[in-house]
Parts: structure tokens; C-alpha cells; sequence
């Protein structure tokens, strides 16, 4: 494989841990019989949860576990921007940078990481540590702006709370998720306008 | 306003037990069985009469979706999926009843399946909201421990299983028929239709696709009947909605509100108003990025509904609204959405590929100046011509922002325009 987003150094063999070879099974059986293809995204995601990317090796081997032609399972790698075709930092850090993180400051973020990082999208750390990349709409968007780290979106940033975060990963930390204001979910910040009853049975 | 006791999201903000405990605490899985007893019929006529339009942005009637199904099971089976691959720009509310009300989404998702003939329903959840399939994923399961799902589910006889298939990150796959695309394991582009998916949809068997939001209010709309929906809200504009208020609000939220209710009481009744005030307000893209914006004026009066937004020549979309600020430059951020859409594009129909690409250019120029006053006409005659002219929407949605940008603050452009060429011919000089 090689091309934009890809790399020429690919591993020769790849094949699924005895723990992740059961996960595929139980995930192949999901789908009806014959209709195993379906399987070939959540596969390609197990496989890059096990070697932090998406190598070609894993690629034919996911295509043979499915009985796909290669073909068919490089298209779908190719076609979805989650599947990462070189390796990425131990902590992949995307910024949404869509217009309702743009209207809170995603900018402010986006330089943030720039500067605590010393990279800019699309670049690793010398360390390994950490890979910027700038996103679409991640579907936070009342929680702006905000980040999506490995699992987990950090939300209602700004320029300190960003690098705050950065660097607490960078020392092994586990930052909490979810707004680093403190904010409860999607509520308005100042407490909910609505919903301030207990919550009885609907109707009652 | 609507009252606390009439909405449908009690847990919106995660404040309480999201787990079966709690749920059902809330009224979620109460006479499910009863409910289903009814029979498929009376199911969709209930859904039919309460007028719940699909809230995944087109607002088809919820009802009349279902009954386009066939009658009686042939030798294909039947399948529903629900669409939870929330990416339009803006939108974030499927996300909060995934993460705080997934209840109520499985149960949705047993009745609609049941009404529509289904032993078998597909949840294809966007692939970064890893969290919230998790908190899915267990409501699932202990929605199968229970036996509210799974054989004879809820004791009715009925058997149902339901899977949750993650996405890989493509905006396009929240499209109906790149979904089921995507769903069969290829790229997710969109099919051309007809056939429509509920004569030809998933593995090529009848198929319906409902958002998220139109699944899990379902259980509520036929516990408490559909004229209790159809009360809320105006004549063909029925029932609550979850809106998504971000940009340049004091308090952005997600709030449940009653359809129809001004733009202006929504904006500062739940979101603390506009930052700077009202008379601070720029415009406000008022269903998701891919609905026209709408400049102050029409913001002071109109109403939040369908067929409010759409006499405004806007829509009600997805209800995320966007409120945007005099410090806008609003150029740029339109320019911002067109370099999404060239983002998604899947690249199928020549007028999208092409197209969503061109337009974003000339906005790039159009955001600085460097363009001419002509080619202002010439960027909405193309918009034109990518609209409707593509298998899917995406196209329209490139273009509508662009649209509604020339329409509302074409003055805004030519002013740029004048100012980039007066500062260079004042260098020049």
C-alpha cells in the first residue's frame, strides 16, 4: 500500500491475538449467514486496536478471514478516515476544527496543541507519543470546542484547559473525559432550564 | 414552554441512573407487552396519528415510513435500522440518548421491528462514539438478561435481536442507502433509488431506516397516545424535539423543547441568549449545516418547526441550531462548511465529486476578496447545478449553505470583494 496517508514500510505478516480471534468470531455472528463482509470494519478496527494501525498484512488477513477480495477490503480501509494506513501516537489527538468548534475557539485549541506538541496536523511527536490531526464534526457540538483522544472526547476547551490535558497525558496521567469545565453533560452551564423535577414515571 | 411532565428525554443530561434500574424508574419498558399486543396495525396508525415526523432531518412522517413495509413476511426477512451515525455539523442528540437514555432506544427499536414485520434491527452508531456504544451496548445486554429483548421478547412472542454496528467515519453513511451500504461491509455510497430499501434495503430485504430520536420516543408516543403527541406542537408540526443550540450563546445545550416554539424564546429561554445580546445576532443556520442560514430579521419571528423554517426558505433539519454573532465573519464560515462537504463527498456523482470541490475554492476566494463581483452569479448558477443533480442529498446540502449566504448577505460578499481590490490597487498606487 502506498500513497497519501499510507507508508512503505509495512510489517510482512499480520494475525489476530488468540483473545482478539474470539472477539471476531463473536462479531462475525452478528451478521446472517453469507452476509460475513459486514464484519470487515469492526474487523479492521480489532486489528488496529491490536497493532495501532491498519497494516496491508491485516488487510489480507481480514480479507481471508471473510472470504473478501483483498480488493474490497482495501477500499473500505481506504474510505473511512478512522482507519489509520501508517502508525500513529501512543495518544491520537483530534481536533475538531467544524464550524460550531470553529465559532467556540477551535482555533485557540488547535494552536494550543501546535504549541504544546511542537507538531502540526498530520505529525507525530519524535517520541511517539502524540499524533495532531484536524477533524470534522464529531458530534459534541453544544460541548465546543473540543477533542477526541484515543476513546474519549474532552470538551468545552480552551487554550490552557488543552494543554493542561496534553501534558497530563504526557506524564501517564488519565485525564478525566468529558468537559473540563465541570459542566453536567449537555446542560446549560449556568444548570438545566428544564428537568429540575425529580424525575417521576412519564405522565404521573 | 413545555411542561417537565411532558418531555419525552428525562435523562437528557445524564443527571440520573442511565442503567435498566433507572430507565425503568423513568416509565421506559412499562407494558411493553401490552403494547405490542395491540398488534402491528394499531402500532402504526397510533404512530400515523400522533404525526411524528423523522428526526434525522427530511421529517418524512414517522408512521407512514413504517407502512410502506410489506404486509406479510415472504421469503426474505425483514430488517430495521436505525440510523445513530450523528454527524451533520451541529447536531449532537442522538449522542445524548445513546449515552443517558439508551432505553429508550431498545425499546423503540423491539416495537418499531415488531410493527414492521422485523426479528432483526441494526444500530449503526458513528464510529468515534465509542463511549456511547459502550453505554448502548450494555443497555443491550441487559435488555437480553431481562428478556425485554432476545426470544419471545417481553413475553410476547415475538422474536428480536439487535446488534450495534460501529461506523468508520464518513459522513455520508448517515445517508439511508450508503448506510446499508456500509452496513454490507463496502464503501458507504449512496445506492440510487428505487428501489426503495423497504422493498430492497439490507442484504437486498425490505429495510427501513429511522434516526435515532424517531426510534426512542416511540415507546412514549404510544404509552401516552398519539394525541397526546399531536397536541403539542402545530398541525403537521406535532410532538417535542431535542434541539442542539451552539456557536455564540451565553449557555449552549441541548434542550428538549415543544415543536414550533420561537427561535428567539428557545435561544434565550435555554441557552442564556446571545452573547452580547439579541441585537448582537448575526444569523443563525437554524437545522444542521446543511440548511440555509438565516440572517436577524427573520430570527426575531420565526418559529422552529418544518414548515416554519421551510416557508422561510430554511428547514428544520436535524434542529441544531447554530447562532452566530456580529464578530462572525460569516463568509469564512460558510466557507468552513463547504470545505466539509468537499471533505465528504463520496466522490460517486461527477456534479457532487467536482462540484463541492469547485464551490469550496471559490469560497476560499470569495473569504478573502480575490474574487470578482461576476462570479458571484456564476458561484450560485453552479449551486444550481450540483443541486438535484446527484443520487443523494449531499450535494444539496453543499449548496444550500451557499444558497442561503448569496440570498441573505450577498452585500457582505461584494463589500469584501471592493475592499480586496481598493487595498491592492491602493499598494499598487
Amino acid at each position: 500500500m502506498s500513497g497519501p496517508g499510507t507508508t512503505a514500510d509495512q510489517p510482512a505478516n499480520f494475525a489476530f491475538s488468540a483473545e482478539n480471534v474470539e472477539r471476531a468470531r463473536a462479531i462475525i455472528a452478528k451478521y446472517p449467514d453469507g452476509r460475513q463482509a459486514s464484519a470487515v470494519m469492526p474487523l479492521l478496527d480489532l486489528a488496529q486496536r491490536q497493532e495501532g494501525w491498519v497494516s496491508r498484512a491485516a488487510m489480507d488477513h481480514v480479507a481471508e478471514m471473510l472470504g473478501m477480495a483483498p480488493i474490497r477490503v482495501y477500499e473500505v480501509a481506504t474510505f473511512y478516515t478512522m482507519f489509520q494506513l501508517k502508525p500513529v501516537g501512543k495518544h491520537h489527538v483530534q481536533v475538531c476544527t467544524n464550524l460550531p468548534c470553529w465559532l467556540r475557539g477551535s482555533d485557540g485549541v488547535a494552536m494550543a496543541c501546535r504549541d504544546e506538541l511542537g507538531i502540526g496536523f498530520g505529525e507525530t511527536t519524535p517520541d511517539g507519543m502524540f499524533t495532531l490531526s484536524e477533524v470534522e464534526c464529531l458530534g459534541a457540538c453544544v460541548n465546543a470546542p473540543m477533542v477526541q483522544i484515543g476513546d474519549d472526547y474532552y470538551e468545552d476547551l480552551d487554550p490552557d484547559s488543552t494543554k493542561r490535558l496534553l501534558k497530563a497525558l504526557r506524564n501517564g496521567e488519565k485525564p478525566k473525559a468529558g468537559s473540563q469545565t465541570g459542566r453536567q453533560g449537555s446542560a446549560p452551564a449556568g444548570g438545566p432550564t428544564t428537568l429540575v423535577d425529580v424525575p417521576a414515571k412519564q405522565g404521573e | 414552554m413545555l411542561r417537565d411532565q411532558d418531555r419525552i428525554f428525562t435523562n437528557l443530561y445524564g443527571m440520573h441512573d442511565w442503567r435498566l434500574a433507572g430507565a425503568r424508574a423513568r416509565g421506559d419498558w412499562d407494558g411493553t407487552k401490552e403494547i405490542l399486543r395491540k398488534g402491528r396495525d394499531w402500532i402504526i396508525e397510533e404512530m400515523k396519528n400522533s404525526g411524528l415526523r423523522g428526526r434525522g432531518g427530511a421529517g418524512f412522517p414517522t408512521g407512514v415510513k413504517w407502512s410502506f413495509m410489506p404486509k406479510t413476511i415472504g421469503d426474505r426477512p425483514h430488517y430495521l435500522v436505525v440510523n445513530a451515525d450523528e454527524g451533520e455539523p451541529g447536531t449532537c442528540k442522538d449522542r445524548e440518548i445513546m449515552r443517558f437514555d439508551p432505553h429508550k432506544l431498545v425499546e423503540g427499536c423491539l416495537i418499531a421491528s415488531f410493527a414492521m414485520g422485523a426479528h432483526a434491527c441494526y444500530i449503526y452508531i458513528r464510529g468515534e462514539f465509542f463511549r456511547e456504544a459502550e453505554h448502548l451496548q450494555h443497555a443491550i445486554d441487559e435488555a437480553y438478561a431481562a428478556g425485554l429483548v432476545g426470544k419471545n421478547a417481553c413475553g410476547s412472542g415475538w422474536d428480536f435481536d439487535v446488534y450495534i454496528h460501529r461506523g468508520g467515519g464518513a459522513y455520508i453513511c448517515g445517508e439511508e442507502t450508503a448506510l446499508i451500504e456500509s452496513l454490507e461491509g463496502k464503501k458507504g455510497q449512496p445506492r440510487l433509488k428505487p428501489p426503495f430499501p423497504a422493498g430492497v434495503g439490507l442484504y437486498g430485504c425490505p429495510t427501513t431506516v429511522n434516526n435515532v430520536e424517531s426510534i426512542a420516543v416511540a415507546p412514549t408516543i404510544l404509552r401516552r397516545g398519539a394525541a397526546w403527541f399531536g397536541s403539542l406542537g402545530r398541525p403537521k408540526n406535532t410532538g417535542t424535539k431535542i434541539f442542539c443550540i451552539s456557536g455564540h450563546v451565553n449557555e449552549p445545550c441541548n434542550v428538549e423543547e415543544e415543536m414550533g416554539i420561537p427561535l428567539k424564546e428557545l435561544i434565550e429561554k435555554h441557552a442564556g441568549g446571545v452573547r452580547g445580546g439579541w441585537n448582537n445576532l448575526l444569523a443563525v443556520i437554524p437545522g444542521g449545516s446543511s440548511v440555509p442560514v438565516l440572517p436577524k430579521e427573520i430570527c426575531d419571528n420565526v418559529l422552529m418547526d418544518f414548515d416554519s423554517l421551510r416557508e422561510v426558505r430554511s428547514g428544520l433539519g436535524t434542529a441544531a441550531v447554530i447562532v452566530m454573532d456580529k464578530s462572525t465573519d460569516l463568509i469564512r464560515a460558510i466557507t468552513r462548511l463547504s470545505r466539509f462537504y468537499k471533505h465528504e463527498s463520496c466522490g460517486q456523482c461527477t456534479p457532487c465529486r467536482e462540484g463541492t470541490g469547485w464551490m469550496w475554492r471559490v469560497m476560499e476566494r470569495m473569504a478573502t476578496g480575490n474574487a470578482t463581483v461576476e462570479e458571484i452569479d456564476m458561484l450560485e448558477d453552479v449551486t444550481r447545478q450540483v443541486e438535484g443533480h446527484t443520487i443523494c442529498a449531499l450535494g444539496d446540502a453543499a449548496a444550500w449553505p451557499i444558497q442561503g449566504l448569496i440570498r441573505h448577505f450577498r452585500p457582505e460578499l461584494e463589500r469584501r470583494i471592493k475592499e480586496y481590490h481598493s487595498a491592492r490597487s491602493g499598494r499598487a498606487a
